[in-house]
């Protein structure tokens, strides 16, 4: 057997595989984040629930109305996105001329009661989400087995992230976004309607974090303490990558996934804190984070 | 346009129309009853100390100070009730003391950034016609550029819109005299195009060059309004009042 480092090649390709899905994840989710907090400043603590919320309205489609997963990636965004614009225009938007806190706080209870809900109606326990046929079953990569799913989820995020990438970084919209995200009283002057970019671009960001949920149903159990579990660490990934920084949301989110699967491989007793420990020093010696500009 | 029609404290039918326009930052009271007119292709000039209100008159006519309390119309249509981002849309365009360039957008972002109003803005290549300067740079980040050239991307980007109203705010402020001259030539080539400008400026002798008009502000309040032809006459008032 092929050994790496003293470890069996295979286990080493398994869990970097299994820490670039999570990568996939934090990438899609704390690239949302970095999007709301670029322009909105606020902290959006319900995305975890809005992740949650993809996965379970997938779910929903599939076993009520029989929607498959292709038109479900289509539909969950946008369901989850205009909940979310719903929620900027009624609440949010409400908030903006207090302290950022009151933002925080608000998302907080926001995710609280989603999540709430859904453990009254579903209970704690996760629901199964098959993947698609013609992405189940697994290729043989002639060292490792990679479930085409697995694969797929890998692959599409790339598209995701690049795809929002350039949307912010080349397109008019994206130039609004930006220039609103340093002077927002000025862009509004020179008469960009502000108050519906800001509604937009919580939309967006709560769709990312759906379209996110959705494509994890299958790879873990839809279960309404998925996003829970999984928001800590992408906050840990926003941080660490620079508030508000959108590319550098999108490469510590795989960067930090890769760490964990490889700290799996060597010290498996500090996988589940090992983003901390990151996030930790990046704090202490860079507190911008990594591709953060230093206010 | 005549000298009578200067001389006339309110004009019969002008472009910006503001009457007893007060404003606050805060509990701060800011303006005291600011009234003046701006005709339709005529270059008025704000003069005043730092700090009498100038900029807050400026910034109270667009409505980005939202504390306001009077009568602003343009073109005849009240701007006292409208959104801020819909007045732009009425024809007013806003160049900032600060020059507000965006350090993450190139010179080209940020000069396609604001939305085309009306018709009858100036073409991109027409712009570059007249700021060459910003045509070498088109892919730098806004902000790298020197500030003369951060004050021209500033003008430039509100010709592409259409708009029939610049609202300047010290456009000369911290420049080298050079650069000065340049940002005079522009304004008199938009004056001659028809374009009608309201200017804060503590440069008497640039602004000289382009005003048909002055309003003196002190305190708050507009103490003052006369033609060009009477700025030498009046010099040694304007020199103790303003302290330059």
């Amino acid at each position: 057997m092929t050994m790496i480092f003293g470890i069996p090649i295979q286990a080493f390709l398994g869990q970097l595989l299994v820490g670039l899905i999570n990568g996939s994840f934090y990438a899609m989710l704390s690239l949302g984040l970095a999007i709301i907090f670029g322009l909105l400043r606020v902290i959006n603590f319900a995305h975890g629930a809005q992740y949650m919320l993809g996965a379970f309205v997938g779910f929903l489609l599939l076993s009520y109305l029989g929607i498959g997963y292709w038109p479900a990636l289509i539909l969950v965004p946008l369901i989850v996105g205009v909940s979310g614009m719903v929620i900027e225009r009624l609440a949010l938007s409400r908030l903006y001329d207090v302290d950022p806190l009151y933002g925080l706080l608000f998302t907080f209870g926001l995710a609280l009661v989603i999540e709430g809900a859904f453990r009254y109606y579903f209970g704690v326990s996760g629901q199964i989400y098959t993947p698609p046929p013609q992405l189940s079953g697994g290729t043989n990569l002639g060292f490792m087995f990679l479930p085409n799913y697995r694969g797929w989820v890998v692959i599409a995020s790339l598209f995701i992230c690049l795809g929002t990438w350039l949307l912010i970084e080349k397109t008019r919209l994206g130039a609004y976004l930006r220039a609103a995200t340093e002077n927002p009283i000025l862009v509004q002057a020179f008469g960009v309607n502000v108050p519906l970019l800001l509604t937009l671009t919580y939309g967006i960001g709560s769709a990312l974090a759906g379209l996110a949920g959705i494509m994890a149903a299958p790879v873990y159990q839809v279960s309404p303490l998925m996003g829970s579990n999984l928001i800590i660490v992408v906050f840990a990934v926003v941080v660490v990558g620079g508030m508000g920084s959108i590319l550098g949301a999108i490469i510590t989110g795989y960067m930090l996934g890769l760490a964990e699967g490889l700290t799996k491989v060597f010290y498996p007793e500090a996988s589940n804190i090992v983003i901390f420990v990151i996030m930790a020093i990046v704090l202490l010696v860079r507190p911008a984070g990594l591709f953060g500009r230093d206010a | 346009m005549t000298t009578d029609r200067h001389a006339s404290p309110a004009l019969a039918n002008p472009l910006l129309k503001v009457r007893d326009l007060n404003a606050w930052y805060g509990e701060s009271h800011a303006l005291h009853g600011v009234s003046l007119d701006v005709g339709e292709g005529e270059t008025i000039t704000l003069l005043g100390r730092n700090g009498v209100g100038k900029t807050t008159t400026l910034r109270a006519i667009m409505g980005i100070l939202r504390k306001r309390t009077g009568q602003i119309e343009f073109a005849g249509r009240d701007l006292m009730q409208m959104p801020l981002h819909r007045t732009a849309h009425m024809g007013l365009g806003f160049v900032p003391e600060e020059r507000g360039i965006f350090s993450t957008l190139t010179v080209d972002e940020n000069l396609l950034l604001p939305p085309v109003v009306s018709k009858g803005g100036m073409e991109v290549e027409e712009i570059f016609e007249l700021f060459p300067n910003l045509k070498e740079r088109r892919n730098s980040p806004g902000t790298k550029l020197s500030g003369g050239e951060q004050q021209m991307l500033a003008i430039a980007r509100m010709l592409r819109t259409g708009v029939k109203l610049l609202l300047l705010d010290e456009p000369t402020e911290g420049l080298a005299p050079v650069i000065v001259e340049r940002i005079g030539e522009v304004l008199s080539t938009l004056k001659k195009r028809g374009m009608t400008i309201l200017l804060v400026e503590q440069n008497f002798r640039f602004a000289s060059r382009i005003a048909d008009r002055f309003y003196l502000m002190e305190h708050g309040r507009i103490t003052a309004d006369f033609p060009v032809a009477e700025l030498d006459q009046r010099m040694a008032v304007l020199h103790e009042v303003i302290g330059v």
